[in-house]
């Protein structure tokens, strides 16, 4: 099975494809800086399908490609045939946040994190992000 | 559209709200022809579980007919008629392809609080809050129906809609019962509860081969189905001493698997800590089911749990080396077989529902269905 290593860091332009930092699979997640003053822990979900399927030509998926410069992604296989183990977590070393990334982040970047990474998994697995069905007052012309 | 709405503790009303819509791809909408009450309702309905609203439509076990479909649904055409499994799930995801639908990563829009309460999201259900699934319920005119190609099964024409009804919930309950306790031909099962799923519970393992299964409850009328319904024995608790007399009707051993059908609903806990969620529950019945089951069985938990429960006998389970197992149903594995028996008259449902009623009528058919009154053991709904 392909492997996938660490696949942008902040500041750069996009990534195209996966970088050569290869992540094995007993190894653990890459550890945070001694300086990192932000040692964020990885979120990380399984998600069904091989590493060049949840990540084709190692384009960072939706809606994470949105916090490009704002989290490293890492991608390996996951054992017993499982998937791909997604792992993400926020850059601590920079200056901060900015512009729309720290919009979408918020005031909890972990829980934003994990919700950005369940829903890029339900799109690799399932093809859409569930839906809520809206209230009588989230629907156009609406009370409220 | 009209729907059963949830107005607060032990409030219902029938009322207007706005007509379900396609939100996803995979969805379609059902116009609802049977609608069931279901045990799993009743902490609901006492206000018991967190994050419900004022508003919500209840009801998740159900059947009906395809009025629109979604651009990737595949399976299903409109005028389909259909059961829809009351368990949401994505068929995609790494537990759907083992056959542990009810265990979807995807099948809530409220993954983050399901974290919070049980370490991992489950699957989700029609008529449950964002933790459990986030979509209205079924007790309506009309339900959408998300991932709908991998829940919605097409009813054989033999099949009655008195009787498809049942492959929605109670039927892959009752026959997950029988397959997580792999019963097996000489086996002697008892079940805990003789409402809709404990009957179902009792007559999958009749179906697998047990040689003797023990059903146990106190109202008479349901004992009563018991035995003319699904060929069980019947043993009431108010009259006689349940563990000597499973003892006795086991060769000394206790019965090979035990099963829990009974659930929350039985047991309230205190007022205050019921309703913010934090009560202990305690099962009488579980832990009975505990000290009945022979050295080395199989537990089996089937009642809605959804918190913590005090007084456990976990010595017991330790000492006699039991197996405890639990879940909710895979609806997705066993509907299509399911209905198949149904189809050849070796599954009979349709006697469950006591009590018929028009939707305009469904408060009325939970408090009869809630107080057990008029031997209900399920009220079906027709819009």
């Amino acid at each position: 099975m392909a492997r996938m290593g660490r696949l942008a860091g902040g500041g750069m332009a996009m990534a195209k494809t996966a970088r050569t930092l290869v992540v094995r699979r007993r190894e653990r997640w890459p550890r945070a800086a001694e300086t990192d003053p932000r040692p964020g822990r990885w979120q990380v979900v399984t998600v069904a399908g091989r590493p060049e399927e949840v990540l084709p030509r190692g384009r960072w998926p939706e809606p994470l490609r949105r916090l490009y410069g704002a989290v490293e992604l890492y991608a390996r296989p996951a054992p017993g045939g499982r998937g791909t183990e997604l792992a993400a977590r926020l850059l601590g070393n920079g200056p901060g946040l900015r512009g729309m990334a720290a919009h979408l982040v918020g005031d909890d970047p972990g829980r934003f994190l994990r919700q950005a990474l369940r829903e890029a998994k339900q799109l690799a697995e399932t093809g859409e992000v569930l839906r809520a069905d809206r209230s009588r007052v989230d629907r156009p012309g609406g009370p409220g | 559209m009209r729907a059963l709405c949830w107005e607060g503790a032990n409030a219902l009303a029938v009322r207007e709200v706005p007509d379900p819509e396609l939100r996803n791809a995979h969805d379609m909408i059902v116009r609802v022809r049977r609608s069931a009450t279901c045990g799993a309702d009743l902490p609901l309905l006492a206000g018991r579980i967190p994050y419900l609203a004022a508003g919500d439509v209840l009801g998740h076990e159900f059947l009906g007919e395809v009025v629109e479909v979604g651009p990737e649904v595949r399976r299903h055409r409109i005028a389909d008629r259909v059961v829809v499994c009351a368990g949401i799930a994505c068929g995609a995801c790494w537990f759907c392809r083992q056959g542990l639908f009810a265990c979807c990563d995807n099948g809530t829009t409220g993954a983050s609080a399901a974290e919070s309460a049980w370490g991992q999201p489950t699957g989700g259900c029609y008529g449950h809050p964002a933790p459990l699934g986030g979509f209205a319920g079924s007790h309506a005119e009309y339900v959408r129906v998300p991932y709908a190609d991998v829940g919605a099964f097409a009813v054989p024409e033999a099949v009655s809609d008195d009787r498809a009804v049942f492959a929605s919930d109670a039927a892959p309950t009752g026959w997950l019962g029988a397959e997580l306790g792999e019963v097996r031909p000489g086996d002697v099962v008892a079940v805990w509860g003789a409402g809709a799923v404990g009957q179902l519970t009792a007559g999958a393992a009749l179906l697998r081969g047990a040689d003797r299964v023990v059903v146990v409850d106190d109202h008479d009328e349901r004992l009563r189905m018991v035995e003319r319904h699904v060929g069980a024995e019947p043993l009431n608790y108010r009259d006689v001493d349940v563990l000597a007399e499973l003892r006795e009707r086991s060769g000394g051993r206790g019965p090979d698997v035990c099963v829990e059908a009974v659930g929350m609903a039985a047991e309230p806990p205190g007022l205050l800590a019921g309703r913010l969620g934090g009560g202990a529950e305690r099962s009488l019945a579980l832990r009975e089911a505990v000290h009945a089951c022979r050295k080395g069985g199989t537990v089996v938990v089937l009642g809605t749990w959804t918190g913590v429960v005090d007084t456990f006998p976990l010595g017991a389970v330790m000492q006699k080396a039991l197996t405890v197992r639990s879940g909710r149903q895979h609806g997705q594995r066993w509907i299509p077989m399911l209905l198949d028996r149904m189809a050849r008259d070796e599954l009979r449902t349709e006697h469950l529902a006591t009590h018929r009623l028009p939707l305009e009528r469904a408060a009325d058919g939970y408090v009869l269905f809630r107080e057990r009154a008029d031997g209900c053991v399920r009220a079906v709904f027709s819009p």
